[in-house]
């Protein structure tokens, strides 16, 4: 699973690195190339966010992209193929991380079984805590695929232990508050929370929310188990294109 | 009409609320809740609240008998409750001056708003002024065009107005755009939330402030009349007037009537129906499940009236409750219906609503000649027409006026 997969990775890697694409963002055949860009230049596992016309934890970056998927009529359906497509092709766990009502249109239970089906590993949903998704998280379970729960910095000590306890795979440490794509201050008071994230699980930790380049990561290497980064790829595919890609992330 | 608006402890209302919020707003969430519930159960709180809200706002706001529009539908006795006369002209205030009460009790110093028609903004900027917090309102593009003497008057009183240039650019927008700030500063920054929509504990806590409204008519009604009307008509945006008033009629033999945005028709899409139109389906967005009108793939739809207040995709989920359990009956008016209404108003009452509020007025006009004379009917104004004086003279088609803003532009040159 999901979890042994990393800790068999952190054997021969310091920290691992997680990356993340919208869906049909920039078009659909370029999000597939920026797939295998990221894959070649040594990703170890990779978030696909399906689209949303309210992504409300998103920040600017992440949200054009959102609205730009949409405006070009990318579907669901468009989404569930595309990774089936990646899933196919690409020997690295791909997650789903999209907000909770694409999974209720759907249906809940068939969604869940459909991106099983296609070799999804686990998904992240932003806006669904456990108390709303006791349903979700049992069917996942059932059909091993891992749920994603987050950690934030105004996170008790209590509820990380009970959100650890409904998640498998690892936990996603949000590094401050706020939306995707903003600066953060890698300081002293990240380390201790990351500290505290680190006690309070005994799944692998992957931080994210405004890593960006190699100081990012190497802040994180010995803390972290996996950088998470998001909104600079998509940064870099609108400043320098889909073919700056893979250098980017061989720079790390 | 009967209905129980108490629910459990996760917000539910039968299938409809809940609260879908990111994980950093959790402890805002639970401190919020705490709060709430303390000055809920103390009536002290209610007491400084009502004072509060006869000295600085206009409160009981009155109770008008329409005789003139009586006689013209020979029908139904028809009440207008005057939310219109509460300060700043809407009832917006009512639920914003007690989250106010609730800021201060928690020591936060910063308040952040949506608004659509502005009246909400303008009501947290208003709050915002009085208790000494800074404010921000967030608000969609095309909401600022055609509600531009409120952003005026918020800019005035210190607010500093967001235009908000993502996604449809009107009400739902400025609601992720104020959610974006608020998992940022929540530590200072209380996000005062104007209807009764979004995460628990919102909507009760909306309705809860807003059933002044209810509380007075009922007194008001029974203290003129000595009898309880016969329905009850309220404007449905994202449902915190209409809860103010239909609380304060819990009875079985008082029918609760609310009315949707028909816009341009229900069989147009361009409306926003979410209750009488099979456009609008349960999801979940914005933090809590009821209608929204959205697509197969819960994507939102585009959304259309010729009120901002009422130009939403979602509606209260204690309402979608009350819906789905046949408490409330629910109807829509077009914006055609909308702005015949408004003149009808003015000329026979010399009253001038809403465009939100002439919603709850053509609903009742279409139904009070079919009542006899024994029967009450009371219609919530939720608040003025002034407002709307762009929107309202360009659908009138006023040539004085037009030619007065070509001439206003020129001295501006
Ligand atoms: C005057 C007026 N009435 C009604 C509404 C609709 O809101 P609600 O349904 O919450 O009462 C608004 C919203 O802006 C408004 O300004």
């Amino acid at each position: 699973m999901l979890e042994k997969y990393i800790r068999e990775r952190l054997k021969t890697k310091d920290i691992l690195l997680m990356t993340h694409i919208v869906v049909g963002y920039p078009s659909l055949d370029a999000s597939m190339e920026i797939v295998e860009q990221m894959v070649e230049a040594g990703v170890d596992l990779m978030e696909l966010q399906i689209p949303f016309s309210e992504p409300m934890a998103d920040g600017p970056v992440i949200l054009k992209a959102n609205q730009k998927s949409l405006e070009a009529g990318i579907t669901v359906k468009q989404c569930l193929e595309f990774a089936h497509k990646a899933a196919s092709r690409f020997d690295i766990p791909f997650l789903f991380m999209t907000y909770y009502n694409i999974f209720y249109k759907y249906g809940v239970q068939s969604f869940i079984e459909d991106i099983a089906k296609i070799g999804i590993k686990g998904a992240i949903i932003p806006d669904l805590p456990p108390e709303e998704g006791a349903d979700y998280a049992e069917l996942m379970k059932n059909n091993d695929l891992c749920p994603i729960y987050i950690f934030s910095p105004t996170t008790t000590d209590a509820r990380m232990k009970y959100l650890s306890s409904w998640g498998q795979g690892f936990i996603y440490c949000m590094a401050r508050k706020g939306v995707t794509g903003k600066e953060t201050q890698f300081s002293d008071d990240l380390n201790e929370y990351i500290g505290r994230c680190r006690t309070n699980t005994d799944l692998p930790i992957a931080v994210g929310f405004g890593v960006k380049d190699k100081a990012d990561m190497d802040y994180l290497r010995g803390k972290a188990d996996i950088a998470v980064i998001g909104s600079q790829t998509i940064r870099i595919v609108d400043e320098k294109g889909v073919a700056a890609v893979g250098d980017f992330i061989r720079g790390l | 009409m009967s209905q129980d608006k108490e629910c459990n402890d996760r917000g539910y209302y039968g299938e409809f609320g809940g609260s879908f919020i990111p994980e950093i707003l959790v402890a805002t969430f639970d401190e919020l809740k705490r709060h709430f519930r303390e000055i809920k159960d103390d009536p002290a709180f209610w007491q400084t609240y009502s004072d509060l809200m006869s000295n600085y706002s206009c409160r009981p706001t009155p109770l008008t008998f329409a005789e003139n529009l009586t006689r013209h539908f020979g029908g139904a006795k028809i009440y207008i409750k005057r939310e219109d006369l509460n300060h700043t002209g809407a009832h917006k205030l009512n639920n914003v001056m007690g989250q106010g009460l609730l800021v201060k009790r928690m020591g936060k110093t910063r308040v952040i708003a949506e608004t659509g028609a502005g009246q909400h903004g303008v009501a947290t900027a208003t709050m915002a002024a009085k208790f000494g917090f800074e404010c921000t309102i967030y608000m969609g593009e095309v909401d600022v065009k055609r509600q531009r003497p409120n952003v005026f008057w918020m800019e005035q009183m210190g607010a500093t107005v967001v235009s908000v240039t993502d996604g449809t650019r009107i009400l739902k927008d400025a609601i992720n755009e104020a959610f974006r700030d608020w998992v940022t500063n929540m530590d200072n920054t209380h996000y005062v939330l104007g209807t009764a929509c979004g995460p628990h504990p919102f909507p009760e806590m909306v309705s809860f402030f807003q059933s002044i409204i209810g509380k007075e008519a009922r007194q008001q009604i029974l203290k003129l009349e000595g009898k309880l009307p016969t329905r009850v008509f309220a404007c449905v945006g994202g449902g915190s007037n209409a809860m103010g008033l239909f609380q304060g009629f819990p009875d079985k033999s008082v029918e609760c009537v609310g009315v949707e945005a028909a816009g341009h028709g229900l069989h147009t899409g361009q409306h926003a129906s979410r209750l009488c139109s099979p456009d609008a389906t349960v999801g979940v967005a914005q933090g809590y499940k009821t209608y929204f009108l959205q697509n197969d793939d819960g994507q939102m739809r585009e959304t259309h009236s010729i009120a901002a207040g009422l130009d939403y995709i979602g509606v209260s989920p204690i309402l979608s409750k009350m819906h789905q359990k046949g408490e409330a009956r629910f109807e829509s008016a077009t914006d055609q219906e909308v702005i015949d209404a408004v003149k009808l108003t003015m000329r026979q009452e010399g009253i001038i609503p809403a465009l939100e509020s002439a919603h709850a007025f053509a609903g009742a006009f279409r139904e009070a000649a079919e009542l006899s004379s024994d029967d009450i009917i009371i219609i919530n104004q939720s608040g003025r027409g002034d407002k709307d004086i762009f929107t309202v003279a360009d659908a009138f088609g006023d040539p004085k006026w037009r030619d007065f803003i070509k001439e206003k532009a020129l001295d501006y040159k």
